[in-house]
């Protein structure tokens, strides 16, 4: 078996939350954006994240590039702890990790050019390169993701939403980075420019033999693209499996009312199915349920799920479930 | 997809696409400035009164400190503007040709509006991205240090200067100078706060980009249009101020002269009927505002961010 590209190990990501106008002696809060998260993920593989708005996500996807401190636990990336590496190691991930963002006109900056854009992370990390090369450079990367070369002067402003992504696909990329992280990219395109960027994300990673992590809410897209699936509910792993076990025959409650949620594009079969959807709303991460996360909106909670943080349990091969009380549900059997 | 880079492909090989310049947001509020016609006017007068400042020295047909001493006590008679005399603004109370007096004062009262407002973009903006960027304690030590620039009573403070180190432009430039960056400081930061949680900072940042040129490269260039709307609308005040503080007789100090200390001598005048020893500065005066008012305005309206 290969070594993973990227291993976290119990990782937890905490923000110290001041109430507005408190005293500065006053204890702040914590938020447990993401709590003991653990995964492996082996070069080539593209792992999807799934979960609720505020499920921490993107924060996860943060910590992983560097932006954001881990509080505890230890993210690996070919080996080496983000907390502990040297300038030089850290110089490296830095350029192996790359990531594009949901916004994709935010996440370009309104007074540079495109091909200025493209061009930074070789400004920075490959500062010998001559103006001519650096600009070849940028055009080849260009037609990569299917952008006209010949708009290399043109500011962000002036280029639609899925152009716009295949900007910050080709600045993300053009370092050939081992590792791209993807948080939520198509989810504020239309559906059939997602298909295209998907599809071109898709094509790129088996081309340049890339490993991915794929941040969505919308589990259609991420079954899409993913070989693996990482369900997180509340800053927590509730199940991970292939991609097609969690959308055929997901074991935790929360991933079949997830799976539930998705509308099947059929307005017969839509009307017919029979609806487990969850009731509520998210709690607040600040003072996260005790024991089980899921438990307040969990339609098989019991009382023994407030006492302890249920643990991971294998229950196939590659196949894990923080649910004791866990059983599948055939989804393909139920449909037919 | 792949229909679509094939096409690009197919595009490119044919050769027909040059590359295309793109009009960047400053090209955009070009365009919306000049179309504002009551900008384009300040623009326009305030070339005017450069041009006045800049080149009225050679129209002058007198030197500003020559003092024509058959002209004192009988300013009111001979002393009115006139082009045949050459005296076209007429001379002031000690019988120097007032056209050029103006031409300096204009120039003195320019140079301490743009050097208060340039030492307000360059300080003010910077310290206020390094305070925003930094953010935490850096950042509230930064700006206590502004707040307590700030309930200095500056009029005061500078009054004392320019007493206890004798009165100079120096001086004066130098007072100016350090007031004048406090206010820009908060409104860089401000600005700073918001850019700073942009998708492309952290992108910057990710990729490891250091912190001042993440400051300098996207930071400064996105909170600049902000910063020189209030730079316009500064040097008014600059020029307002000085002419407070010459008024008061402390500021510029004769053979020297600005705006406000020739208004404030044409106004001692009055009673004696010279009233164009107050008119003229005062009309270069109020011009020279104006202008900047509309020229900020326009700016205003040009940059605005919310039109983007």
């Amino acid at each position: 078996m290969t070594d993973p590209i990227l291993s976290l190990r119990d990782l937890s990501v905490t923000f110290d939350i001041r109430p507005r106008g408190a005293w500065p002696w006053t204890k702040s809060l914590t938020l447990h954006a993401v709590s003991e998260m653990s995964f492996d993920l082996k070069p080539g593989e593209c792992l999807g994240v799934v979960g609720e708005s505020g499920s921490g996500k993107s924060t996860l996807a943060r910590a992983i590039v560097g932006t954001v401190p881990s509080t505890s636990g230890q993210i690996n990336f070919e080996g080496a702890n983000l907390a502990d590496m040297t300038p030089r190691q850290r110089r490296i991930h830095r350029r192996d990790v790359q990531m594009i963002f949901q916004d994709p006109l935010a996440a370009l900056n309104p007074r540079m050019t495109v091909g200025e854009i493209i061009a930074e992370p070789l400004v920075t990390h490959e500062p010998g390169l001559g103006r001519a090369d650096r600009k070849a450079r940028v055009q080849e990367m260009m037609k990569r993701v299917g952008l006209l070369p010949n708009l290399i002067n043109r500011y962000p402003h002036e280029f639609s939403g899925g152009q716009c992504q295949r900007i910050g696909i080709a600045r993300a990329l053009i370092l050939r980075p081992k590792l791209l992280i993807c948080d939520e990219p198509v989810s504020a395109l239309d559906v059939s420019v997602q298909a295209q960027v998907v599809n071109l994300l898709r094509e790129l990673q088996r081309d340049m033999g890339l490993s991915m992590i794929f941040i969505a809410h919308d589990l259609s897209v991420v079954k899409h693209i993913s070989d693996r699936i990482v369900v997180m509910y509340l800053g927590r792993q509730m199940e991970t499996a292939s991609a097609e076990v969690i959308t055929t025959r997901p074991e935790h409650p929360y991933t079949q009312a997830l799976i539930a949620s998705v509308p099947i594009p059929d307005p017969e079969l839509e009307r017919k199915r029979p609806r487990a959807t969850l009731d509520g709303e998210l709690p607040s991460p600040i003072s996260p349920p005790s024991g089980c996360v899921f438990r307040t909106r969990c339609p098989k909670a019991r009382p023994s799920c407030a006492e302890a943080v249920p643990p991971m349990i294998q229950t196939a091969p590659g196949h894990r479930v923080a649910c004791p009380y866990h059983e599948a549900e055939d989804l393909l059997a139920a449909s037919a | 997809m792949p229909a679509y880079s094939s096409d690009a492909e197919r595009l490119i090989e044919v050769g027909h696409l040059a590359e295309v310049q793109g009009r960047s947001l400053w090209a955009d509020a070009r365009t919306r400035f000049v179309r504002n016609k009551a900008a384009m006017a300040g623009l326009f007068l305030l070339f005017v009164v450069a041009a006045f400042a800049l080149f009225g020295q050679f129209i002058a047909q007198y030197e500003r400190d020559t003092i024509d001493f058959t002209l004192i006590g009988a300013n009111m008679r001979q002393g009115v503007p006139s082009i045949e005399t050459g005296h076209y603004f007429g001379t002031d109370a000690s019988g120097r040709d007032l056209f050029a007096r103006v031409v300096q004062g204009t120039q003195i009262s320019l140079m301490v509006g743009i050097i208060g407002a340039l030492v307000a973009v360059i300080v003010g903006t910077l310290y206020g991205a390094i305070a925003g960027y930094a953010g935490g304690r850096t950042d509230d030590i930064m700006m206590r240090i502004v707040d307590v620039l700030m309930s200095i009573p500056f009029m005061f403070v500078l009054i004392l200067m320019l007493v206890i180190f004798g009165r100079s432009i120096f001086m004066l430039f130098l007072g100016i100078g350090l007031i004048s960056w406090l206010d820009m400081a908060r409104i860089a930061r401000g600005q700073t706060l918001t850019i700073k949680n942009k998708e492309f900072v952290e992108v910057a940042h990710a990729t490891g980009v250091a912190p001042f040129k993440i400051i300098l490269k996207h930071i400064v260039p996105n909170l600049l249009g902000i910063v020189i709307v209030y730079a316009t609308l500064l040097v008014p005040n600059m020029i307002i101020f000085e002419s407070f503080i010459s008024f008061l007789g402390l500021g510029v100090q004769e053979p020297n002269t600005s705006l406000g200390a020739l208004i404030s001598e044409g106004a001692s005048n009055m009673a004696y009927g010279v009233l164009w020893q107050l008119y003229f500065p005062l009309i270069f005066f109020v011009l020279t505002i104006f202008a900047f008012f509309f020229v900020g305005d326009g700016l205003r309206d040009a940059l605005d961010p919310k039109d983007r």
